[in-house]
C-alpha cells in the first residue's frame, strides 16, 4: 500500500518530536515506560543506577518519539518526561514511514 | 445576623443548651455529633443555632466521623465543637489522638454518664476522667473542665475554646448528667466583656514558615488550608516542617513538646476555686455536680464550728498537684466524693504522697452524694 | 518524681533544607510535589505512582493550582500519597480520611477536597464513612487506589481480595467474594463512577479532571498493581505482568451495567466511566433550605417585634 500524495490539511499538522529525559536515579526499574511506549523508543539500559536498578535509555532511532508523554504519565517515579524538540512538517517521507508502520515491516512495530 | 451570635441577658436553660451557647459566641461554627443521652440537647441546640448564624451543624455516622470532622473543619479554619457521652467518647479516642499529635484546636464536650459500656445512659457518672486524662494512646497533654452549673457550662466552653486555640489541641468540657439536664438561670454578658482567643495567621513567608515548633513552651502559629503554606498535617511522627520522620530523635522532640507544653504551661491553666481552705484540717476535694453537694457540706459543717474546707477543682487537667501536696502538709485528711470508683482520688493520693489521709467517697453512678454523707466523713477526723 | 530526659537533636533547618533542594526540580512535576519527599516509599513495579502522577495531571488538566486543593489521606501505602503533594494535606487516621475530609470541605466550601486513599483504607475500617458521605453528597472526590489487598502491613487479605485469591491471611485461598466498589459507590449516592486501571492513565486522568469539575460526591477506583503483597501470592509476577494483564483483560465499557463489574482472580476487568449525573450537594441544600430558612424566620421575627 502507498500514499500517493500528502493528506489535504497536512500543512495544519505537525509531526512533534520529543527529547527524553531520564532521572537516572530516581529510577526504580519497574518497565512500564519501555513496555508501553508506543513508538518503542527506549529499552533497559545495561547500567545500574545508584539504587541498583536497571533504568532505561533511549534507543538508537530516538527521532521517533513524538512526545505522546505516556512514559512520564506511566511513571511512578517522576524519573522520566519529554520535551518537545521541534514540530516538524510534514513531508511525503513520512507518510511513507507511516505506511511501512502500519504494514509491520518494520519489526518494532510488530506486536510483542 | 452577626448579633444572633452572643445572645446577651438572662436565660433559663439547662448546661446542655449552655454548652452549645458558649460554643456559638465563641466563634464555634462548625459542630459535628450524634445522639447520645445525655449529651443529645447539645446537639439539638446547635442544630437549631448554627444556620442562624451561618455556620455548619452536620449529624455524622457515629462519634468516630464527628471528631473527625472537627479536625478538619479546625483546619478549614473554622472553630469547631462536638459533644458526647461516655460510649461516644471512647469512639472519639481515635481521632482526639489524631488532634493531640497534630495539634489541632476544637473542644469535646463529654456529658458523662454511667459507665462502663451502655452503663445508665439515663443517669449521672464522672468516671470518664481518667479516660479523658489517658484514653489515647500515646502520650500527650490534656485539659479538661469541669463545670457545676449551667452557667459555668458556657463560661467554661468559652474557655476551653480559648484554651484550645492558644494551646493548639483538643480541650475537654467534663460535665455531667445532672449539670447538663439542669435548668438555671444562664447570664451571657455583651459580646464586648466576652474574652474571646481568635486564631490569627502566620506571618511568616511560606519558605521561612515551620507550622509546628518543638522548640518553645507554646506551639506555632496554625496554618490552615488555603493560606498557601501547604502544610503536612499526619498523625505520623514529624518533624517542624509537619514531614513524617520515623526516627527516636524526631519522636523525642515531637513527644516532649506535645505534653510539655501542658505541663510547662501548668500554673497558667490550672484553675481551682477554694473555699474555707486557709485554716481547713480537713478538705474536700471536688467537681462537677458533686462539687455542689460538698460546698453544701462544708458550709453547714463550718456554721457548726467544724474547720472543714472545699477544694473545687476547675481544670481536673492539669491536675493542680502542687496545691495539694502543699495542703497535705497542714490537712489531716482529703475527703474525695466523686461518681466513680476512685479517680481523682488516686489523683490526689499520689501527690499527697503520705502527708494525709485520703477517703474515697464512691458512688458507681446514677445517683449524687447526700451532704450529710460527706459531713459524716469529715467529722470522723474531729 | 525526678524526670531524666535524653539530650534533644535540636532541627537544623538549614541542613534539611539543603538536603531537600538537593534533587527537587529535576522533573516538571515536581513543583507539585513537596520538596525533598521524592524518593516515595512504594515498591518497583506498584501502581499508586502512576495514579499520584494521573492526579496532578487531572489537576493540570482542569487548570487548578496547588493552591485551590487539598488532599486528605488514610493509613496505609495510599495514605502517604498525602506527604508528597505540595498543597494543603492531610493524613489521618486509618479509615478517617473522609469524615475529616468532610469537616474541612464543609468548612471551606471553595476547595477542592479529594480524599486519596486505599480500598481497605476506604471500604474496611471506613465502609460506614464512605456510603454516608456518598449519600451526602458532600462535595469530595474520592480517588480510591484498589490494589486489592492490604499492602502496607504485608500482603494480608482486603475488602476487595476476590474469591480464591491469596493473601497472608487467606494463605489456602479467600473465603470471601470481594465489594464490587463502583456498584457500591452508584447505590450509596456518587454521582459519578468511574474504574480505570493504571494501564489506562490517559482514560484517569480525563476521569479525574472531569470529576474535578463537578459539585457533589465523586468516586473514582484506579486498579494498581502490587507486586509484592498480591501478585507475588497470586502468581500474577511482577508489576510489569500485571499491567500487561490489565492491558489483556481490561474492556473498556462506558455507561456499562454496575451488576457485572464484579471482579473474580484472573478474569476480565470492566473499566470506563459508568455514572455521571448531577443532584445538589450537601452544601446546595444546607445552605439553600437550612440557612435560608433561619434567616427568613429571623427576619420574620424582627418584623415581628418592629410591629
Amino acid at each position: 500500500m502507498k500514499f500517493w500524495r500528502l493528506p489535504l490539511d497536512a500543512e495544519a499538522h505537525t509531526i512533534p518530536h520529543g527529547k527524553v529525559n531520564i532521572i537516572w536515579n530516581r529510577c526504580k526499574g519497574c518497565g512500564f515506560c519501555i513496555e508501553f511506549c508506543p513508538n518503542s523508543c527506549l529499552k533497559e539500559s545495561k547500567h545500574f543506577n545508584a539504587k541498583g536498578y536497571h533504568p532505561p535509555e533511549v534507543v538508537l532511532q530516538a527521532e521517533d518519539c513524538v512526545e505522546c508523554g505516556l512514559c512520564s504519565l506511566i511513571c511512578p517515579e517522576f524519573a522520566i518526561f519529554t520535551e518537545l524538540k521541534e514540530a516538524k512538517e510534514i513531508t511525503e517521507e513520512d507518510i511513507q514511514k507511516v505506511t511501512i508502520r502500519y504494514s509491520r515491516k518494520d519489526k518494532r512495530y510488530q506486536k510483542r | 445576623m452577626a448579633d444572633k451570635d452572643v445572645l446577651t441577658g438572662e436565660h433559663f436553660i439547662h448546661g446542655d443548651a449552655a454548652c452549645a451557647e458558649g460554643g456559638i459566641a465563641s466563634g464555634c461554627r462548625f459542630f459535628a455529633g450524634y445522639p447520645i443521652t445525655p449529651a443529645t440537647e447539645v446537639a439539638e441546640r446547635m442544630a437549631r443555632r448554627l444556620p442562624q448564624v451561618g455556620g455548619v451543624y452536620i449529624q455524622m455516622e457515629d462519634e468516630i466521623a464527628s471528631m473527625a470532622a472537627i479536625l478538619g473543619a479546625s483546619w478549614g479554619g473554622v472553630k469547631s465543637m462536638t459533644s458526647t457521652s461516655g460510649p461516644g467518647f471512647s469512639l472519639m479516642m481515635e481521632n482526639i489522638g489524631l488532634g493531640m499529635m497534630t495539634e489541632t484546636p476544637c473542644v469535646v464536650v463529654n456529658i458523662q454518664r454511667g459507665g462502663p459500656s451502655t452503663g445508665l445512659p439515663t443517669l449521672v457518672g464522672q468516671a470518664d476522667v481518667m479516660q479523658a486524662r489517658w484514653g489515647s494512646h500515646g502520650d500527650y497533654g490534656c485539659i479538661a473542665l469541669a463545670p457545676a452549673s449551667p452557667q459555668e457550662c458556657f463560661d467554661f466552653t468559652v474557655d476551653a475554646f480559648n484554651l484550645s486555640e492558644i494551646y493548639r489541641q483538643p480541650v475537654f468540657v467534663l460535665g455531667d448528667e445532672v449539670v447538663g439536664h439542669m435548668t438555671e438561670k444562664v447570664i451571657i454578658p455583651p459580646r464586648e466583656e466576652l474574652r474571646i482567643v481568635e486564631r490569627g495567621k502566620p506571618q511568616a513567608k511560606k519558605e521561612d514558615y515551620l507550622p509546628f515548633d518543638f522548640k518553645g513552651p507554646m506551639p506555632a502559629q496554625m496554618a490552615v488550608a488555603g493560606q498557601g503554606y501547604h502544610v503536612h498535617v499526619t498523625g505520623l511522627t514529624h518533624d517542624e516542617r509537619g514531614y513524617p520522620v520515623i526516627t527516636d530523635a524526631v519522636q523525642e522532640r515531637n513527644i516532649r513538646h506535645i505534653v510539655d507544653k501542658i505541663r510547662k504551661n501548668a500554673d497558667k491553666i490550672i484553675r481551682v476555686e477554694s473555699v474555707f481552705l486557709d485554716d481547713a484540717e480537713v478538705v474536700v476535694v471536688a467537681y462537677g455536680c458533686t462539687s455542689r453537694v460538698a460546698r453544701q457540706a462544708v458550709e453547714d459543717l463550718r456554721s457548726r464550728g467544724v474547720k472543714a474546707g472545699l477544694l473545687r477543682l476547675i481544670t481536673i487537667w492539669p491536675f493542680p498537684s502542687n496545691m495539694i501536696r502543699q495542703l497535705a502538709k497542714q490537712v489531716k485528711a482529703f475527703i474525695v466524693p466523686e461518681i466513680n470508683y476512685g479517680q481523682v482520688a488516686y489523683e490526689v493520693e499520689r501527690t499527697a504522697q503520705g502527708n494525709a489521709e485520703v477517703v474515697l467517697m464512691a458512688l458507681m453512678g446514677g445517683s449524687i452524694h447526700r451532704p450529710d454523707e460527706i459531713e459524716e466523713s469529715v467529722l470522723e477526723y474531729f | 518524681m525526678k524526670v531524666k530526659l535524653r539530650e534533644i537533636v535540636p532541627f537544623d533547618k538549614e541542613a534539611e533544607e539543603k538536603a531537600i533542594q538537593k534533587d527537587h526540580g529535576l522533573h516538571p512535576d515536581d513543583k507539585y510535589l513537596k520538596p525533598g519527599r521524592i524518593p516515595h516509599i512504594w515498591c518497583p513495579g506498584c501502581g499508586l505512582g502512576v495514579v499520584l502522577t494521573s492526579f496532578i495531571e487531572g489537576m493540570r488538566r482542569k487548570g487548578l493550582s496547588v493552591d485551590q486543593c487539598a488532599v486528605v489521606s488514610g493509613i496505609g501505602c495510599t495514605g502517604r500519597v498525602a506527604g508528597y503533594l505540595d498543597m494543603d494535606t492531610y493524613h489521618t487516621t486509618h479509615g478517617r480520611a473522609i469524615p475529616f475530609a468532610t469537616g474541612l470541605a464543609l468548612a471551606k466550601p471553595d476547595l477542592h477536597v479529594t480524599v486519596f486513599s486505599g480500598d481497605g483504607d476506604l471500604f474496611a475500617i471506613g465502609g460506614n464513612h464512605m456510603i454516608h458521605a456518598a449519600r451526602r453528597n458532600v462535595n469530595l472526590k474520592v480517588l480510591c487506589v484498589n490494589n486489592f489487598n492490604f499492602g502496607m502491613t504485608g500482603g494480608q487479605v482486603a475488602p476487595t481480595t476476590p474469591l480464591e485469591a491469596r493473601t497472608s491471611t487467606t494463605p489456602l485461598g479467600n473465603a470471601e467474594p470481594g465489594f464490587n466498589l463502583p456498584y457500591l459507590a452508584h447505590a450509596a449516592g456518587a454521582i459519578y463512577v468511574a474504574r480505570w486501571t493504571t494501564f489506562h492513565p490517559r482514560q484517569l486522568v480525563h476521569s479525574i479532571s472531569e470529576s474535578l469539575g463537578k459539585k457533589g460526591f465523586t468516586f473514582i477506583e484506579a486498579i494498581a498493581p502490587c507486586p509484592t503483597g498480591y501478585g507475588r501470592p497470586n502468581k500474577l509476577g511482577s508489576g510489569l505482568e500485571e499491567m500487561r494483564y490489565y492491558r489483556e483483560m481490561s474492556q473498556i465499557r462506558n455507561g456499562a451495567d454496575l451488576r457485572d463489574t464484579e471482579i473474580r482472580l484472573r478474569e476480565k476487568i470492566i473499566v470506563g466511566t459508568f455514572i455521571n449525573t448531577d443532584r445538589p450537594d450537601f452544601m446546595e441544600n444546607y445552605m439553600g433550605k437550612v440557612v435560608a430558612r433561619a434567616r427568613a424566620k429571623g427576619k420574620g421575627k424582627e418584623k415581628g417585634k418592629a410591629a
